[in-house]
């Protein structure tokens, strides 16, 4: 693949073909994030749209420059001192990364099975594994509440068993959220997993098990090792999400449960406060842009091959 | 070796219990005529009924439905062109760039996607409804359409398309003839994937639509905050059965197209 030769300019007629959507991702997906750095730097105001703008040309140079000397840092600093949010912040973090564990520990054995199931029952298995992700997200999250509720099912069928007296509360809690999570994104884990596990070379494990490798130690030293790429790929896509989830912590979670997801929209939609907002949305993006980049370092890889 | 092929069909049943045991109970509560999900009061239709009779709901059905089959059709045409881009036109400059912009919505928190497609709306001074909901699901599921059509393109084999121009065919016509019905499957498949994801989506929606244009996913989403009903059950069944069927579909196109490849 040319991909480290010359980069050559495009003709007229390829020309014709990307346009479209080339002013289609400037337009809705690189102007966004533009406005976005430059809501973030202005002030809140009552007005509609809530903010002072920072540039305007409508009042030429001059006005460029007076402008630009009241760009502010206020949302941000707003961000450093408010505890909220560094706790959102640090909370998100927490959250993710626990759901992602538990995710890959859950996910691990299910592909490893649906990898070695016979090979004409594979495509079937993983087709179902994955399935439930095509679902309405939000109907997935909303079933769990009547599993997890105070008077919910499994506290209902815990009771029933006598195995406890009193409903655990599991509702509305950062417990829920995780539960949450993992089952949402669970197909995301699954689907790198299962195809590094696959496509591994089954002589390996036997020459392994010749050479006189328990079962168990053929997995830590062969299989294990051997799907590396598919244990990142699915944690990334797992944790990316998750960091910025909104709906799970809102609809799972408790008032106490604080993602910068949701953060972000009660800034937008409760307090109205766009700066702010947008601020969130830089600082969310900033601490996602190391996996986002490993990420798509990942896919353009792909892409190349 | 047998305790290893009980182990792995003990985790198989497990994930798949995981992964539908809701789903099943959810879709069982919307047929109980208990208000109470630990209480079974017996078979009834009755919260389907209410549903047909709930004006809000059924208005919010249609406009998800619209936003969804219009939305999609912009964002399979413009992942069909994105994905010739990606997969014809080999190291163009700004490649990096475009590549990147393709495929980092897919992992974008859909929170800042929908803050920062409403501050565009909001720029250009279009009143938020029902046109920036379709323009904004366009853009977000765009990118789903191209990896899909993408992947199909690199699977084809461009010889018979070099053939075609050979035999005096202008690319264009090539194209249209030799390559398109090779990869419509995909493009079918992208489409659904689009329609299915905009049908879904609540937050982008949220940010990017006005008070004229509330999305099923919006009114499910209020509904849900007041707690568990039998409606929004319902309604959610009714869901899952319209993408199980979409994906039947979906499956059924893939395979006929497998199976009329292996024929030919």
């Amino acid at each position: 693949m040319p991909e480290s030769g010359k980069r050559r300019k495009l003709t007229r007629g390829e020309m014709l073909v990307i346009a479209a959507p080339y002013a289609w991702i400037a337009l809705f997906f690189l102007a966004p994030f533009a406005l976005i750095v430059k809501i973030s730097l202005s002030q809140p105001a009552q007005t509609r749209p809530p903010y002072e703008p920072v540039l305007d040309l409508a009042n030429g140079v001059a006005g460029l420059f007076e402008k630009l000397s009241q760009f502010g840092l206020g949302a941000y600093r707003g961000l450093a001192e408010d505890n909220l949010y560094l706790d959102s912040y640090l909370s998100s973090l927490t959250i993710a990364g626990v759901a992602t564990l538990i995710c890959l520990i859950v996910a691990y054995p299910f592909a490893l099975a649906i990898a070695r199931a016979p090979r004409r029952l594979r495509p079937i298995l993983i087709g179902f594994a994955v399935a439930p992700f095509w679902t309405s997200f939000l109907i997935r999250v909303y079933a769990w509440i009547a599993l997890l509720k105070d008077e919910g099912l499994i506290n209902h069928a815990l009771m029933a068993l006598g195995l406890i007296d009193a409903p655990l509360p599991m509702f509305a809690t950062s417990g829920a959220v995780v539960v949450g999570i993992v089952y949402s994104y669970l197909p995301f884990m699954l689907l790198p997993l299962y195809a590094a596990i696959e496509g591994q070379d089954a002589s390996l494990r036997e020459a392994a098990a010749d050479l006189g490798a328990t079962p168990l130690q053929v997995f830590l030293h062969v299989t294990l090792p051997l799907s590396r790429r598919g244990i990142v790929a699915g944690a990334l896509l797992v944790f990316i999400p998750a960091v910025g989830e909104f709906v799970i912590p809102d609809l799972l979670g408790g008032s106490d449960t604080l993602m910068i997801g949701r953060t972000l929209w009660n800034d937008f939609f409760a307090n109205r406060d766009w700066p702010a907002a947008s601020a969130a949305a830089v600082a969310l993006l900033a601490l996602l842009l190391f996996p986002i980049l490993l990420y798509e370092r990942a896919q353009l890889r792909e892409d190349a091959r | 070796m047998n305790a290893a092929r009980l182990a792995r069909l003990g985790a198989l049943v497990a994930g798949f219990v995981f992964l539908y045991g809701p789903i099943v109970i959810l879709a069982t509560m919307s047929f109980n005529a208990s208000r109470l999900v630990t209480v079974w009061g017996g078979f009834s239709t009755k919260w389907y009924a209410a549903l047909f009779h709930d004006e809000q709901m059924l208005r919010a059905a249609q406009i998800s439905l619209a936003a969804a089959a219009l939305s999609a059709l912009i964002a399979t045409i413009n992942g069909l062109l994105a994905a010739l881009a990606l997969a014809r036109f080999g190291a163009f400059r700004t490649r990096a760039l475009f590549a990147g912009s393709i495929y980092a919505p897919l992992v974008m928190p859909e929170v800042v996607l929908g803050l920062g497609l409403l501050l565009v709306f909001v720029a250009f001074g279009v009143e938020r409804g029902f046109l920036t909901l379709v323009l904004a699901h366009a853009s977000f599921t765009m990118c789903f359409a191209t990896v899909m059509i993408h992947a199909a393109l690199k699977g084809c084999d461009r010889t018979l398309e070099e053939a075609a121009m050979d035999l005096g065919a202008t690319p264009v016509r090539a194209f249209a003839l030799v390559t398109l019905p090779l990869i419509a499957p995909s493009v079918v498949s992208a489409y659904l994937l689009a329609f299915i994801i905009s049908l879904d989506d609540l937050v982008i929606a949220s940010f990017a639509t006005g008070p004229g244009a509330t999305t099923l996913p919006m009114r499910i989403y209020s509904q849900v905050r007041l707690g568990v009903s039998p409606e929004v059950n319902a309604i959610s069944t009714l869901l899952l059965g319209f993408v199980a069927a979409a994906l039947g579909l979906s499956a059924l196109i893939t395979r006929g197209r497998a199976e009329g490849g292996g024929a030919g």
